[in-house]
């Protein structure tokens, strides 16, 4: 099978290359059955990846300890669908899945264009080709870095799988966030071809629109199930710790969302062309930037890939491709020209400027922060490092400006709001803030950001309330339909406009637990068999914790001691709570990896009561705990939810709304403005 | 005034602020992080350095740990080959924390006048298990 999947590399690679020469060096324009031939690239190298991948599965399915990516990450007593993700475990396996799902998206977006954009078509994958092809190069001629790799011996047995991989969330993070970073190729292609094509029309945008928000989607979903891993399973009791690894998927989903914003200007008002164009190539750059932070190790992380040459092909890749594109932009700058100026700060166009430049400044900031230790050792020689302290006074300011843009925009007309409109659309939402400031401060808050956060909250949940309630409300006036039809009708008709209504709704929900975590309190105990220990939890509650016992036993591929704890709340009881310490062995019941920590929990929607094992010091039934009280932590998760609810409904295929689109556009002029007072 | 200049005044604003944030982050929160022998020269040079937190990143001494369970004291040495100097810290470890195979932690404290590093803050990194070659076991079957 490495034979095969070898093969199918080099295939996968050579199809790569060829379909980018042609496309970049030869006149296809003129040639309809080369042209055809290039996209059909496109599905060849995905043919060629997914063989690759078969012979992966294969060899770690079976068990063929010889190929040591197989070896190195999974063992004969490793849970079958842990064998399924160790295909992303490692450095190895990373990079191919990488290859793979690019390939994919690289087809589909082949598959899916509707034919009017075919000029565009043979330049993405022509783009797509080479990206792919470096990195199923890097696979070929990294230092270690081709799964199919075989060793001179068999083992006996395997490594086996990281215990902190060995988690639900952990299935689904790397991939997701994966799918996002690599689905942002597919946008970078439209550019880049209609940068090449000069065809910098609004056509790029539309066939690319949906690619830009599922990359997006992918991300938050990845960033999200990535906070939900580390606060189960790093023990620390935190979500977000502002780690360079952390930190890299971040700036991508930054420069996305500004992304996703402003080219509703350039739909509606012809602006912000050069500004969209260089966004999209420096979100693909920041994904990038992202994979060569991760695989490097340059900067010191807790997540740890190997740290090998391999980082320094993406370092390579990052620079030539940041070349090329800003070069090509530059060349075809004059044909970017805006189509119509800003006529009032007072205006969408002006809230969603600022909001550009917060979340660019916020990605700025990130990237600085985490490259500080690098640009300080290389202008004074003595490495700085800036921790979470920094980020967070950066960013929880530009953080809330954001907040405030968010019930800003969607208030706001386009063009110039009179102050007609300003008065119409502000009084409810700024009332809505300003009773839950009341609110807060009666129950007794006193936090200077908590409560500016929990007040923009308040305003933004109204804007959006006031958005549902107007539009119900018209449709039942115009259409005589009842409030749950209108709802479905107003929705279904404006999926973009609502969908991501429900998405700032989402927002709102991750700034409510973020909020909360500004609460938090941990306390380090040491109790005997039935002593207890007491912590405040910040809404008054006493809780009362006392230490049951620690028991002993053997699980599937482990060692396990449980430590109990029985939990009181105000002196009434409401359960217990068990964190334990694991010793991962493998089926020779030697003990592989360093002992892993699995916490315990208990979680409502108000908060979380989570307890850290931090072991048994002297031998005996003592036992140490950290614990930690957390406010609203519920809520990243709910936040999650609806962000993923939100972004599907932008996203939904079809709809009446792009037929009648179609059906009004030959008409030319004012059927515009008619569609859009029917609705 | 134009739109496009009060938009131009509003940019430079929010790029203002930032940046002021940006530096006076830097100014407050950052902290050297540093090699034992850089730690070493420099109070050496500045004795002040003795009463500024910063990072140190090292390898774990082997054997070196001492547990002190009632007080939840934990002291080991740390080095980077050239200088080496004892750590004290209180609290809980990771559980990469060990000192069975060289792995790298970073601390951060002070460098105590008294020549220990009294740590706050003790990152573990378990580096030895994804660095280890592959050993051929005894009396395995040997392809080829």
């Amino acid at each position: 099978m490495t034979l095969l999947g070898d093969f199918a590399l080099w295939a996968a690679m050579l199809i790569g290359l060829w379909t980018a020469a042609m496309a970049f060096f030869v006149p296809w324009q003129s040639r309809p059955a080369l042209a055809t031939s290039i996209t059909r690239g496109a599905h060849a190298a995905c043919l060629a990846l997914l063989v690759a991948a078969v012979a992966l599965w294969r060899g770690l399915f079976t068990h063929d300890f010889n190929i040591e990516y197989v070896a190195a990450y999974t063992a004969r007593n490793l849970p079958d669908y842990y064998l399924v993700t160790a295909f992303w475990a490692g450095q190895k396996g990373s990079l191919l899945f990488w290859a793979v799902v690019l390939s994919i998206f690289g087809a589909l977006a082949q598959l899916l264009t509707p034919s009017r954009h075919r000029d565009l078509l043979p330049y993405v994958a022509g783009v797509t080709s080479v990206v792919l092809a470096f990195f199923v190069g890097v696979m070929l001629f990294g230092d270690g870095a081709n799964p199919f790799e075989r060793l001179p011996f068999t083992p006996p047995d395997g490594r086996g799988l990281n215990p902190q991989l060995q988690n639900p969330g952990m299935i689904a993070h790397p991939p997701t966030l994966y799918l996002g970073y690599i689905s942002i190729t597919i946008p970078f292609a439209f550019a880049i071809a209609a940068l090449l094509a000069r065809r910098l029309d609004t056509g790029w945008i539309i066939a690319m629109r949906k690619w830009a928000l599922a990359s997006w989607l992918f991300l938050s979903i990845g960033i999200t199930i990535g906070m939900w891993w580390a606060y189960i399973e790093l023990g620390w009791g935190g979500v977000w710790a502002w780690d360079p690894v952390e930190n890299a998927s971040l700036h991508p989903w930054l420069t996305l969302t500004a992304f996703l914003h402003s080219v509703m200007i350039q739909e509606k008002r012809g602006m912000l062309k050069r500004w969209n164009v260089g966004l999209v190539i420096g979100t693909f750059l920041l994904s990038i930037f992202g994979t060569f932070i991760t695989r490097s190790g340059v900067i010191a992380s807790v997540h740890s890939f190997t740290q090998s040459d391999v980082g320094y092909f993406f370092l390579a890749f990052l620079f030539v491709t940041a070349i090329a594109s800003f070069t090509l932009l530059y060349t075809r700058w004059p044909a970017l020209a805006p189509e119509a100026k800003l006529e009032s700060m007072l205006s969408r166009e002006g809230a969603f400027l600022y909001n550009n430049l917060a979340l660019v400044g916020i990605a700025f900031s990130v990237l600085w922060g985490t490259l500080f230790p690098i640009l300080s050792e290389a202008v004074h020689g003595t490495k700085i490092s800036v921790g979470p302290a920094f980020f967070n006074r950066v960013n929880v300011p530009l953080g809330l400006f954001l907040l405030l843009l968010t019930g800003v925009g969607p208030l706001i007309a386009w063009r110039k709001a009179s102050p007609a409109n300003l008065r119409r659309q502000f009084i409810a939402p700024t009332l809505g803030g300003l009773v839950t400031l009341a609110t807060m401060l009666g129950f007794g808050m006193r936090a200077f950001y908590p409560l500016v956060s929990l007040t923009l909250t308040g305003f933004v949940t109204v804007t959006v309330i006031q958005e549902f309630t107007r539009g119900v409300r018209a449709r039942m006036r115009l259409h005589a339909e009842n409030a749950l039809l209108a709802l479905v009708h107003l929705v279904g008709r404006n999926r973009r406009r609502y969908g991501g209504y429900v998405v700032h709704i989402g927002i709102v929900l991750y700034f409510i637990a973020f909020t909360g975590m500004a609460f938090r309190t941990e306390q380090t105990v040491e109790l005997a068999p039935l002593e207890s220990a007491t912590i405040e939890s910040p809404y008054g509650h006493t809780y009362t914790l006392t230490h049951l016992g620690v028991s002993q036993y053997a699980a599937l591929n482990r060692h396990v001691s449980a430590a109990t704890l029985d939990v009181a709340r105000d002196g009434v009881r409401i359960g217990s709570i068990k964190s334990e310490k694991r010793q991962h062995v493998d089926s020779f019941g030697n003990p592989t990896f360093e002992p892993s920590t699995e916490v315990g929990i208990r979680s409502d929607l108000r908060e979380d009561l989570y307890v850290v094992f931090g072991g048994t010091p002297d031998g005996t039934e003592r036992a140490q705990y950290k614990i930690v009280v957390n406010p609203l932590v519920s809520w990243f998760w709910i936040g999650g939810v609806v962000l993923v609810i939100g972004g599907l409904l932008t996203m939904w295929p079809g709809g009446p709304q792009i037929r009648a689109a179609r059906r009004i556009m030959p008409q030319a002029g004012y059927a515009v403005p008619l569609a859009s007072v029917s609705e | 005034m134009k739109p496009a200049t009060k938009f131009a005044i509003g940019a430079a604003v929010i790029v203002s602020a930032v940046t002021l944030l940006i530096v006076e982050g830097v100014r407050q929160t950052g902290t050297y992080f540093l090699t034992p022998t850089q730690l070493v020269e420099r109070v050496r040079d500045d004795t002040t350095f003795h009463d500024v937190g910063l990072k140190v990143s090292a390898k774990v001494v082997r054997g070196s740990i001492s547990r002190d369970v009632a007080s939840r004291q934990i002291d080991f040495r740390i080095s980077d080959g050239t200088a080496e100097f004892p750590v004290r810290y209180v609290g809980l470890v990771p559980d990469t924390f060990t000192d069975a195979n060289d792995i790298d932690v970073v601390v951060e404290g002070k460098y105590g006048r008294d020549g220990v590093f009294h740590a706050v803050d003790v990152i573990a990194k378990c580096g030895s298990r994804y660095e280890a070659v592959w050993e051929e076991p005894a009396g395995t079957l040997t392809r080829r």
